[in-house]
């Protein structure tokens, strides 16, 4: 039997025993660190989706990952504050409500993605990291400066949002909402990838000569690709901001959208699960580790450069091996 | 705004780009040269900055230090050359952005590990503090109109080096067609060290002239990384010129939009959302203009092969 | 005479100084195996590149079956039944080879933009996909990785690809290079075949193939034209010949 799907399944198993373990046994800080887990998974899905499957190295997804967080924190400052976001041209109003909330983080994420991506997608190579790169240092620098949700301080929101039916503020519920999005998140992804688009953005990816040769331009391919990535960091975003009922600039900064890259490349570049993998495996580094020393970064770095020299298929390249022939 | 504030800020905008030039001239060879993307290059500047730091404080001797800081760097850039960077040539860039973001892990967890978390402190020496007195009736600060002599020097010779010189000839050869020279018998293995160490060793020295005026801690050298990047994309990869012409561009953007976008802005908005609005868009505005030059050339404005 | 399916009129590029092609005219005709000869640095790869895609000509206009895709891309003339294939074998090295297939099936059908359907479940594609392989004669491998195909069967892959396009001509760019005599006889087979679905303009330097399979020859010296004909004209050529004295004509 094929490694891989074995392996994804016993991740998502792993990741629903583990919470309703620690949750019986009252850890609820085991519980948040599970979820933040997941949250970054989901980070790291919506950037694999670009660069794994699209080959679009983007060194700024942070930009969608703090738009997320910043559609959060505003919504719920206002709705805290019983303050309107808009007045005019037409009365815009502040919301806890996570269904609504998500909605609008997709969305902006989405069309913020097309937005950068049009632009960036002119250049190719290290032209390409640069201008995301840049792109998202502008969003960073220009929420510093935005003092009215807090600026370089950041924005702290007193309560966790609302979903209908739930009481979001205890962690096995919020972890249980994250999971879920998670999991709706890989399906589409899987989906995608086994789609007709999928098949066209692979083979963009592997030789653009091919593509064009079939009758594709990649720049539409490209584009798709990059917002529906762009999105599912949004999502992350939220999420994040959400579970720490704080949103910062650092969310936008160049670090975070390093670190994203770390989860997809520690998991496995271009495998659906692979940002899972890394995600979890960060996390327990960092919770292992970093109760071990405070300087564990140096481990993380080290392994890291062990990964990307010598263990090229991450995690879970290395446990399933290389990909065979499709069937 | 006063005209001599405007030209002091000039002024300092040329001797912030100086620095960067420092800086982007490593980056822009390595990538030229070798096609590497190095993000580990902020790194070799705190390296700098520390060994100055670490020197000054120990024999008092601003020279020592700043010796130092050219020598550790280029130490320390020809260590990760061998064990690391040379794996990297051949890989794609994902893999170099990656690897040596892991590089700025190690550099900056082991060095506050060394040095602990707070700042070091490094002074300009006795014989370069205090201001001097310009045409036009201007006082500038000593130091600061040192570094942008010691940068020009350095922009100097690096386009004597590769414009006269041997080693100049293999690196525009190499820019050009890596494959090439190997076949001509150039030995490449110590040409790209050699120029990672001399890329590293600027970067260090920047580091300590730098350190001397901010503080020296850990991560200063992520900020001048960034900008960097900024730079060389700008400049164009693999051109000094365009490295220079470009940091310049950036430094004065940099340092004129932060004085003057405030007071652009101060005519028709109240002080401190004019304040707030023009540093936000200063900062911004490196970006933009990268950003911009990209979408009309798209290689760079030097920028060729 | 029949209208040509690639009309190829009064193009010519340069770069700089450097005149790559002059007044090219050329054309495809039903049925037929036009062969394009020519030394090294004659500027065949600019010349493909403006017909193919990717390279748009300083003047002149080309034409394929009738519609000027003078200022087409590359991905437009595809769609419009221009099947290529590349010096350099360009697939998807990841992919297996009925992927590969279905990839340019996919794109003749032009639903690329599908979400949620798994594709390679798809009747149809993989109906078209399986009987390209059957013309070139992979069905055997078309679950093997592309990669591990041998050069001899990438390039006939590369051709089952063009097929699914439907095309109206094919513009083949050296297929016989790297390949050994059994390769070269299986691939000169299939050319043979498929003369009668779409003309081939056939860029070569091998030139037993050109001999053998040519029905028309042109010959590209510096970026013109010198002869056109059939196979016994330029055979006897005479200036032909002086281009070619000295001159490394096998690949």
């Amino acid at each position: 039997m094929r490694k891989e799907p074995v392996l994804n399944m016993a991740l998502l198993i792993a990741l629903l025993a583990f919470p309703l373990w620690a949750w019986a046994a009252d850890e609820p800080f085991l519980i948040t660190l599970t979820t933040r887990a997941v949250i970054f998974a989901i980070a790291g899905v919506g950037l694999n989706f670009a660069l794994g499957f699209g080959g679009l190295v983007s060194f700024g997804h942070a930009a969608f990952f703090g738009l997320g967080g910043y559609v959060m924190g505003v919504l719920a400052f206002h709705a805290q504050t019983y303050t309107p976001v808009l007045d005019w041209p037409f009365v815009i109003n502040g919301t806890k409500s996570m269904p609504i909330v998500w909605m609008v983080a997709i969305a902006l994420s989405g069309a913020l993605a097309v937005a950068i991506g049009a632009l960036s997608l002119r250049t190719s190579g290290v032209y390409f990291i640069m201008i995301t790169l840049a792109f998202a240092q502008m969003l960073y620098y220009f929420t510093i400066s935005w003092s009215t949700y807090g600026g370089e301080d950041g924005l702290s929101i007193y309560v966790r949002n609302d979903f209908p039916g739930l009481n979001t503020m205890d962690p096995i519920q919020y972890y249980a909402i994250c999971y879920v999005l998670l999991l709706i998140v890989l399906g589409l992804v899987y989906a995608i990838s086994k789609s007709a688009f999928g098949l066209a953005l692979g083979a963009s990816r592997q030789n653009e000569d091919r593509i064009q040769a079939v009758g594709q331009g990649p720049f539409g391919l490209y584009l798709t690709a990059f917002a529906i990535s762009g999105a599912i960091t949004g999502l992350a975003g939220v999420l994040h901001a959400d579970l720490n009922r704080f949103v910062s600039p650092t969310m936008f900064s160049w670090h975070t959208s390093g670190e994203i890259m770390i989860f997809v490349i520690l998991g496995g570049v271009g495998r659906v699960f692979g940002p899972v993998a890394g995600a979890v495996l960060f996390i327990v580094l960092e919770h292992t580790l970093g109760g071990l020393s405070e300087f564990w970064h140096i481990y993380l770095g080290a392994m890291l450069l062990g990964v990307v020299l010598f263990a090229r298929g991450g995690l879970i390249g290395l446990i399933a091996g290389r990909e065979v022939a499709h069937d | 705004m006063s005209l001599l504030l405007f030209i002091e800020q000039t002024l300092n905008g040329l001797q912030f780009g100086v620095m960067l030039f420092l800086m982007a001239a490593g980056l822009t060879l390595v990538f030229g040269v070798m096609g590497l993307i190095n993000l580990a290059h902020g790194s070799l500047y705190m390296v700098g900055a520390f060994a100055a730091a670490a020197v000054a404080a120990a024999t008092g001797s601003f020279l020592l230090a700043l010796v130092a800081s050219f020598v550790c760097a280029a130490f320390a850039g020809i260590l990760i050359e061998f064990f690391i960077i040379r794996r990297l040539y051949d890989r794609d860039h994902l893999d170099q952005v990656l690897a040596t973001f892991a590089l700025i892990l190690i550099f900056s967890e082991g060095t506050r590990w060394v040095f602990g978390s707070f700042p070091l402190f490094l002074d300009t020496p006795e014989w370069l503090s205090g201001t001097v007195m310009l045409p036009f009736g201007i006082e500038y600060s000593l130091y600061r109109l040192a570094i942008i002599l010691v940068g020009l020097i350095v922009a100097a010779g690096l386009f004597w080096m590769i414009a006269r010189t041997r080693v100049g000839i293999r690196i525009r050869a190499g820019e050009n067609d890596r494959e090439m020279i190997a076949v001509l018998g150039v030995n490449i293995s110590l040409l790209y060290t050699f120029v990672f160490a001399l890329g590293a060793a600027l970067a260090g020295l920047a580091g300590a002239l730098i350190g001397a005026i901010q503080s020296v801690q850990v991560g200063m050298g992520e900020p001048v990384l960034i900008l960097a990047f900024v730079v060389v994309v700008i400049g164009g990869i693999g051109s000094i010129s365009g490295a220079f012409v470009g940091a310049i561009l950036v430094g004065l953007t940099d340092t004129l939009g932060r004085t003057m976008l405030p007071v652009f802005f101060g005519l028709f908005l109240e002080p401190s959302a004019a304040t707030s609005l023009g540093a936000s868009l200063s900062s911004m505005s490196i970006y933009l203009l990268m950003i911009g030059v990209l979408l009309f050339r798209p290689k760079g404005l030097f920028g060729g092969a | 005479m029949t209208k040509p399916l690639l009309d190829v009129r009064g193009v010519s590029k340069s770069f700089g100084a450097v005149q790559a092609s002059t007044d090219i005219n050329l054309d495809l005709r039903e049925g037929e195996i036009h062969a394009l000869i020519g030394p090294n640095g004659a500027g065949k790869s600019t010349l493909i590149k403006q017909i193919a895609g990717g390279l748009r000509p300083d003047s002149g206009t080309v034409f394929c079956d009738g519609q000027d895709i003078t200022g087409l891309s590359t991905a437009a003339r595809a769609r419009l039944g221009m099947g290529r294939t590349f010096q350099i074998s360009s697939l998807a090295m990841d992919y297996s080879v009925l992927q590969n297939v279905v990839l340019g099936a996919l794109g003749r059908r032009g639903d690329i933009f599908r979400f949620f359907r798994p594709v390679m479940k798809d009747a149809d594609l993989l109906a078209t996909a399986n009987q390209a392989l059957e013309m070139v004669g992979l069905e055997d491998v078309k679950n093997f990785m592309t990669s591990e195909l041998s050069h001899g069967q990438r390039r006939q892959l590369e051709v089952a690809v063009a097929l699914t396009l439907s095309p109206k001509v094919f513009l083949m760019d050296e297929p016989m290079a790297g390949l050994g005599a059994d390769g070269s006889r299986r691939l000169m087979e299939l050319l043979g075949k498929f003369k009668q679905m779409a003309p081939i303009l056939l860029v070569e330097h091998d030139m037993d193939a050109v001999f053998a399979l040519a029905d028309r020859i042109s010959v590209l010296v510096y970026g013109k034209i010198i002869a056109s004909g059939s196979v016994e004209d330029i055979r006897g050529n005479p200036i032909v010949r002086s281009a070619y004295l000295g001159e490394e004509i096998d690949a």
